[in-house]
């Protein structure tokens, strides 16, 4: 099962290092990561995307929890939430396919943020289904560069995560 | 009004005003500013050891033996990876220390300088915690979290690595020692859930078969009171595992001796049949449960720890209890007070528990395993060498040990009543722990007597402190269960590899070992027969060599194995019982 687990650090040299060897450590399994401050600049905010059976998704939570750093773990999949991630994809773009990319984009709600002779680059940004769909869409010939963000999330309603 | 210290002495000061009174530790460029601070005070003495680490295993022991922290100083580079070692041991078994490591300058990090080692790196997966000290005026404050981090939850080390420019004597801060620590992000458990403890108090008083499995976990947590109180008011039976010997007495009749791989035919057919096990500081370690998949089925699982990472990691407990210990058992202890309310146990079913485990314990006890020794092959045995040891120090000294058959049949024959009194490393499993290890506690107790049994094979691997011990006179009994051989690979290599000696055997090759402890001043004997053995334990244990260090190299016969032992992917209670059937 796919796991969304936010993650409050202490915004500290060294603290994400040790979340990320604590999954190699551990033989944990990380699919995005992402990090930055939060409005308060004392704490990070970890958006992590994992897979496991429950066991192993208490276990993680257990050993992160365990990080002195870590200031609180939930797992958002828990609950209602919402995920986002950004992708931006460089395809080619002769000028007698630019009219059909186009139309894609606008289906996904994309947005063409730069613009070559014969590239686009197209941003996106939507759960990761939705990106992936996009590629697929698009089709992998026609790509030249995917970068993607990895996950974001946060909880539906008003449940908040803070100290 | 507030002094004015550099960084190096900041770093000493705190330590004492934290209690410490002994740094093991070894010097080197990155350290030399501290070094000179600790040579302008009087308070803390520093333990010049020979390798650093050693000066881990010292710092272990000391912390064992006692509770307390023990603290470790070396410089960077290759001082801070020799201790490596030392720390992932303390891990493993959850020991406070706290090591200090010098390290390069903050303006050549991350250059390669001369011996520079991403220390902090290095250890992440083996420490609690860790610090880079990056302003000198911190000093006190790390020292204040990271002792406090290191002795409270579930213990463990914690690295400071300080490097040179931070304490540098001709820089010099406001001395600030916080009261307290405060940490948002750590709030170890104390009290277990109070629905958990009434729903476990039933559990346990509605079982016919329960088994309690204590660990080292109640030993760190001083636990053991509580415990004993519990189990004597159930009658119930107790195991301990290899870290949580003396937790309950060796000598009591409700004691059914350790459990695990080399543990005891009644301890492991107990945990196998039990219809309920409560489990204390343990971790059911694979030592422990053999296949995970066949351990215990008919049993429900009550799991005590103080990491709620320990609880279901590896058999799924159902009710899980997080908490102290300590704090725990005496909620038990008050629970069932409550729950029985002047009633008396019913203990019909546990008198006919008691019956099964008794005729285990007869059929194939302890000593079934020693029925070579009285057939009589004249060689000494290394379970006779242990009881002749026992007798001698009355079951009451500190027995520290290595790794390898010697340090099973200490386990298995040395009976411990009292926690603190067996220290050995149960989860790295570290040969050369031994001597080091019994140094530490000699210091701690510089009047009781602590005995080291070792290996050949393990001594070797640290017996450079035996120099260290002439520096400090430290009166400490070495027995060398000698069987020149690598006794344990060798046995595996017996049992799974057609008997084919891969690299475990040395014998043309020792050292003679009485002379080698002559040379560094100490007494040596050796003992090839129980007669022999006796005379020179009865010697080494007297008031003439009190004060002296002693070695008995005990030439113990190189075939006997260890036993039982768990049959490969088995049951708890699958095991080879001796070397014939
Ligand atoms: C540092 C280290 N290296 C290797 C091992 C693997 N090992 C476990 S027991 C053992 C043999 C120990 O020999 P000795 O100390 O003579 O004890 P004996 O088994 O002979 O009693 C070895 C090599 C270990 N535990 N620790
Ligand atoms: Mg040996």
């Amino acid at each position: 099962m796919r796991h969304l687990l936010s993650v409050l650090l202490e915004n500290e040299a060294g603290a994400l290092s040790r979340v990320i060897g604590l999954f190699a450590q551990r033989d944990f399994n990380i699919e995005t990561l992402t990090a930055a401050p939060t409005e308060d600049e004392t704490l990070s905010r970890l958006t992590l995307v994992t897979t496991g059976d429950d066991r192993t998704i208490e276990q993680i939570t257990k050993h992160l929890n365990r990080l002195i750093e870590v200031v609180k773990v939930i797992d958002l999949t828990d609950n209602e939430h919402i995920e986002r991630e950004l992708m931006l994809v460089k395809v080619r773009a002769e000028a007698d396919a630019r009219t059909e990319i186009k139309r894609t984009c606008d289906i996904f709600r994309g947005q063409i943020v730069d613009v070559t002779v014969n590239t686009y680059t197209v941003q996106l940004i939507g759960p990761t289904d939705k990106l992936l769909a996009f590629i697929e869409a698009i089709g992998t010939s026609r790509i030249l560069e995917v970068v993607r963000s990895g996950v974001s999330g946060i909880s539906r309603g008003t449940k908040v995560l803070s100290v | 009004m507030t002094e004015m210290l550099s960084g190096g002495e900041m770093l000493i000061r705190a330590l004492h005003e934290e209690g410490v009174e002994y740094i093991f530790g070894y010097p080197g460029g990155a350290a030399l500013h501290i070094y000179d601070a600790i040579f302008k005070q009087q308070a803390i003495e520093h333990i010049l050891v020979r390798h650093e680490q050693a000066a881990t295993h010292m710092a272990d022991g000391y912390a064992r033996s006692t509770g307390r922290p023990g603290i470790v100083l070396v410089t960077s580079g290759p001082g801070a990876t020799n201790a490596i070692t030392g720390i992932a041991t303390a891990y493993m078994d959850s020991i406070p220390m706290v090591v200090i490591s010098g390290q390069v300058p903050h303006d050549v990090i991350g250059t390669d300088a001369f011996q520079e080692t991403d220390m902090i790196g290095v250890s992440r997966p083996v420490v609690k915690h860790s610090y880079l000290v990056e302003e000198a005026a911190r000093i006190p404050h790390i020292v204040k979290e990271a002792i406090y981090i290191a002795t409270s939850g579930r213990p463990g080390p914690v690295v400071i690595d300080i490097p040179k420019d931070t304490t540098d004597p001709n820089e010099l801060f406001e001395y600030d020692l916080p009261d307290s620590i405060e940490l948002r992000s750590y709030k170890p458990a104390i009290k277990g859930h109070v629905g958990q403890i009434r729903k476990a108090v039933r559990a346990l008083l509605e079982s016919k078969r329960p088994v309690i499995y204590v660990g080292g976990g109640v030993v760190q947590g001083n636990a053991s009171s509580e415990l004993c109180s519990l189990a004597h008011k159930l009658n119930y039976p107790v195991t301990n595992t290899l870290m949580g010997l003396g937790t309950f007495p060796g000598t009591d009749s409700q004691f059914l001796g350790m459990l695990g791989m080399h543990g005891t035919y009644e301890a492991n057919n107990a945990m196998h049949h039990a219809d309920l096990i409560l489990a204390v500081g343990a971790r059911f370690d694979d030592r422990v449960t053999n296949n995970p998949s066949k351990f215990c089925p008919d049993a429900t699982i009550v799991h005590i720890d103080v990491d709620p990472a320990s609880i279901s990691k590896v058999i799924a407990a159902d009710i899980p209890i997080v908490g102290q210990c300590k704090a725990v058992l005496a909620q038990m202890l008050k629970n069932l007070d409550e729950e029985l309310n002047g009633r008396e146990i019913d203990s019909e079913p546990i008198d006919a528990w008691w019956e099964q485990i008794d005729s285990w314990r007869e059929s194939f006890g302890l000593d079934h395993g020693l029925h070579k020794a009285e057939s009589g092959s004249g060689k000494l045995l290394p379970q006779q060498v242990i009881q002749v040891i026992y007798r001698a120090t009355e079951g009451k000294a500190y027995v520290t040990s290595d790794v390898g058959q010697h340090q099973m049949f200490a386990a298995q024959y040395y009976r411990f009543d009292q926690p603190r009194q067996w220290i050995n490393s149960g989860g790295l499993g570290t040969m050369g722990f031994g001597l080091p290890s019994a140094m530490g506690v000699q210091f701690a107790h510089p009047h009781s007597t602590v005995v080291c049994i070792t290996g050949e094979g393990s001594f070797m691997m640290n017996m450079q402190e035996l120099s260290t011990c002439s520096q400090y006179s430290l009166p400490i009994k070495i027995v060398n269960l000698n069987n020149q051989a690598l006794g344990m690979v060798k046995q595996w290599q017996d049992m799974q590899y057609g008997g084919r000696h891969s690299h475990s055997t040395y014998a043309d090759s020792l050292p003679d070992f009485v002379d080698l402890i002559n040379s560094f001043g100490h007494v040596g004997f050796r003992a090839e027969t129980l007669p022999e053995l006796e005379e020179a334990v009865e010697l080494a244990f007297s008031d003439k060599h009190r004060s002296d260090l002693v070695f008995i190299d005990a030439l113990i016969d190189p075939d006997e194995h260890i036993y039982p032992m768990f049959v490969r992917g088995g049951a708890v209670n699958e095991m080879v019982l001796n070397k014939y059937d």
